[in-house]
């Protein structure tokens, strides 16, 4: 009999080298500063990303390290007084970067969606989640409001939500954090956007729910080709649903690659010690875990060199790491990148502490 | 009712547990709002028992919801139980009255999830962590403050910036903080309740190390509240799973991740993401399982049937009398009647299920669920018959 609760996910589809698809979102150089005591702090600090039509690339890095100011920056949705000082934003190859606000908003939503950090702010208390999806899609398209509304049932069904012809006018209060985020997915897919943002959009969420919701995120991409941008700091889904990986760390990138590229042979030792320090299902237990000692940066006061330096088990008091700043990552070039002077010895100087 | 059964009060040498439990509940009587009923009864804890050895980790984990941190504040009746015992050092403590239960609380403290809202903003961290000395009316001007001193440095905060405020230090200095405030009294026990998942994971390492120094040096026993389960295994002397208010499995640290018994259990280790490049290349066995019932409406029989992947494989193979439920067929075990948490296995470990998943009667998807994370069985365990 056909067990309804149970499911053998396919293997993820295991892309055979293909054509590389059409860049959905670039990032060139992206560098936002807020005024502070001392001048300007740079927030972001040149980077320079790229997600293929279809592909998910994940970003991760500890709190603070510019993950959501990189793509508010993009998206020009930078609170004042911040302000992207330079840099380019493409997405399906046209310049959005300089736009006018009416402009950048009719793209939101149509072409590029994001889904915020906080589920439970992020939803309007007052009006029930129907009023809410409706609202979107009759903002960007001509849809009637009997039209609208048809298509808000789709698009919860779509994501899942239980009886969704009566749900739609519940508020959300009623719904469970899970089925809260679920709406907020469902409004941010609403108009098949090109580019979707997802901000640690299951963080505060329980793992059984978590598992389905990016489930579900990977379905809609394997469907309309979308292209996914996962902010996490969660390294097991990183591992689950991203092609590629961007870790930063003080505002800047530190490494880029594929996922078997950063996974298999990490080139950063901020990376490194990140894998190494996270309790894994089969490690050791009898151990200490090997922590990242130190306290995170603190990008008013970075200093002169890597800004890992201090906390840097291989670099830490070396001349070269402490006075010369690396350099940004280039946006331009694929493979497997990294922004420390000594990732290609990484391996004989851990070897030899 | 009959006469209460404790560890505590057996014959056996040894020193007793350092807390206990015994079939503690806690029932909340909800207010009446907008879209609810009013005095809708939520059984937040119903019925658990339990012990935790001096020296010990007991981990405990579920879905949000589940009753974690009820069951957390019961242990220092900063909720007090509608019924049950509880026992502290193997010391009857249900009924003392409020004045010596605050007395009591210098050997179980408790430690909060959220390192920024458990401090008061306007007071110096140094205040902050002698309080407990003055709450107590322990403080004494000459000694307390180089016992504060103490604690600063245990947990790794320096002892010269007793005089900085909560806001100038960060999130892992601030829980480290908490911990040095729960420290203060010399407590038997500590309640610890998500004590890391605030922090970024390069600092949860930092915090999970400094709990496991202090309980080397100081033999304290824990109760260690998470929803991760990598980093319950990693601190852990044994594991408590609870689901919608009832532990459904307990057991060893080894034996929980071998040889899961209970199908909650197995499902909430097949939702854990593996940071494991291998898990892309082969299939992930996943199970579906739609989400936590509610509280309020806790279903009848045994309460995870409504998303037990267990049942319907049980019921789909035959042999046991079964019942339609919605649309699913399921033994009718499973609707009717409450599984008790009992023995099985022959060890320590206990389930509250029908047909647990011993290594004998192991079904396909527990089988590759145990695949997945890395611990094939080692050696098979008799099941004690019920
Ligand atoms: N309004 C603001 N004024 C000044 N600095 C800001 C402001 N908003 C953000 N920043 C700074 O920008 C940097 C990046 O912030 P951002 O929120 O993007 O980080 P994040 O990596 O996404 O962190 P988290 O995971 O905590 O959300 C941080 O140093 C932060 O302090
Ligand atoms: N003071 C309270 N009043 C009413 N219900 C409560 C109260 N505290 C907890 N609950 C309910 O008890 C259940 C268990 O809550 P809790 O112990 O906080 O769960 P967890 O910590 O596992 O997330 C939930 O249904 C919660 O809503
Ligand atoms: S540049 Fe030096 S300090 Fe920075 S990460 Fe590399 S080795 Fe460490
Ligand atoms: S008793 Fe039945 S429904 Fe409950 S966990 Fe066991 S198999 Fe599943
Ligand atoms: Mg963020
Ligand atoms: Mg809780």
């Amino acid at each position: 009999m056909a067990n309804p609760n149970l499911s053998v996910a396919p293997p993820p589809p295991v892309a055979p080298v293909p054509a590389p698809r059409p860049v959905a979102l670039e990032l060139r150089d992206l560098t936002t500063v807020f005024p502070g005591d001392d001048g300007p702090i740079t927030v972001i600090d040149g980077i320079s990303l790229a997600v293929r039509d279809g592909g998910t690339l994940a970003v991760v890095g500890e709190s603070g390290s510019g993950k959501s100011m990189t793509f508010l920056s993009a998206l020009g949705l930078v609170a004042s007084p911040g302000r992207v000082q330079r840099g380019e934003v493409r997405i399906g190859g046209a310049e959005i970067l300089g736009r006018t606000p009416e402009q950048l908003r009719r793209l939101r939503g149509a072409v590029v969606s994001m889904i915020f950090q906080d589920p439970l702010t992020a939803l309007n208390p007052v009006f029930t989640i129907g009023e809410q999806i409706v609202e979107v899609l009759r903002a960007h398209s001509g849809l009637g409001r009997a039209a609208a509304r048809a298509r808000a049932v789709e698009l919860l069904a779509r994501v899942q939500i239980p009886d969704p012809s009566r749900r739609i006018d519940d508020y959300p209060h009623q719904l469970s954090g899970g089925q809260r985020q679920r709406v907020l997915i469902a409004m941010a897919i609403a108009l098949s956007p090109k580019v979707l943002i997802a901000d640690e959009p299951t963080t505060a969420l329980d793992v059984t729910v978590q598992a389905q919701i990016l489930d579900l995120l990977a379905d809609l991409q394997a469907e309309t080709g979308m292209a996914l941008v996962l902010i996490t700091h969660d390294l097991g889904l990183v591992a689950r649903y991203a092609d590629d990986v961007a870790v930063m760390y003080a505002g800047r990138l530190v490494e880029v690659g594929s996922i078997e590229e950063v996974f298999s042979a990490p080139r950063h030792p901020y990376t490194r010690a990140l894998f190494r320090s996270i309790p894994r299902l089969d490690g050791p237990v009898d151990e200490e875990l090997p922590a990242i000692e130190g306290q995170p940066p603190n990008v008013a006061r970075l200093p002169p060199g890597c800004a890992f330096e201090p906390r840097c088990t291989l670099g830490h008091g070396r001349a070269d790491c402490c006075t010369k700043r690396p350099l940004p990552l280039a946006g331009d070039r694929a493979g497997h990148r990294s922004a420390c002077f000594h990732a290609d010895r990484l391996d004989q100087m851990e070897a030899a502490r | 009712m009959s006469e209460v059964r404790t560890a505590s009060s057996g014959t056996d040498a040894g020193p007793p547990p350092a807390l206990e439990l015994v079939e503690t509940s806690r029932v909340f009587t909800r207010r009446g709002g907008l879209f609810r009923k009013a005095g809708t009864p939520v059984r937040a804890v119903d019925g658990v028992s339990l012990t935790i050895h001096p020296g010990e980790t007991l981990g405990l984990v579920g879905e949000s919801g589940s009753g974690k941190s009820t069951l957390g504040r019961l242990a220092l009746r900063l909720v007090e139980p509608s019924g049950g015992r509880l026992l502290v050092d193997g010391r009857d403590v249900t009924d003392l009255p409020k004045a010596e239960m605050q007395a009591m609380r210098r050997d179980i403290q408790m430690v909060f999830q959220d390192p920024y809202g458990s401090l008061d903003p306007r007071v110096t961290i140094g205040q902050s962590i002698g309080e407990p000395l003055k709450v107590h009316g322990l403080w004494d001007p000459t000694d307390s403050p180089q016992k504060v001193a103490g604690v600063m440095s245990l947990v790794g905060l320096d002892p010269s910036h007793a005089d900085r405020y909560p806001h100038q230090f960060s999130g892992g200095q601030r829980q480290r903080i908490g911990i040095a405030r729960a420290l203060t009294l010399d407590p038997k026990i500590l309640v610890l309740d998500e004590p890391v998942s605030a922090l970024d994971v390069s600092i949860q390492a930092q915090i999970i190390n400094l709990l496991q120094r202090i309980q080397r040096e100081r033999g304290l026993s824990y109760l260690f509240i998470a929803h991760d389960l990598a980093v319950v295994r990693h601190v852990s002397h044994r594991i408590a799973v609870m689901y919608l208010g009832k532990l459904v499995e307990l057991a060893s640290r080894d034996t929980l991740y071998r040889r899961p018994l209970h199908p909650y259990t197995v499902s909430l280790l097949a939702a854990v993401p593996i940071a494991d490049l291998r898990m892309r290349k082969r299939r992930r066995t996943s199970v579906a399982m739609g989400e936590i019932g509610s509280a309020t409406s806790v279903p009848p029989g045994c309460r995870f049937h409504p998303r037990c992947y267990r049942a319907r494989l049980v019921a789909s193979g035959g042999g046991v009398p079964t019942e339609r439920s919605g649309d699913a067929l399921l033994p009718r075990a499973c609707l009717m009647e409450e599984p008790a948490l009992r023995a099985c296995g022959g060890g320590t470990d206990q389930v509250a299920c029908h047909f647990p998943e011993t290594p004998e009667s192991r079904s396909e998807v527990a089988a590759a669920v145990l695949q997945d994370i890395g611990h094939p069985p080692i050696r098979p365990i008799p099941l004690q018959s019920a």
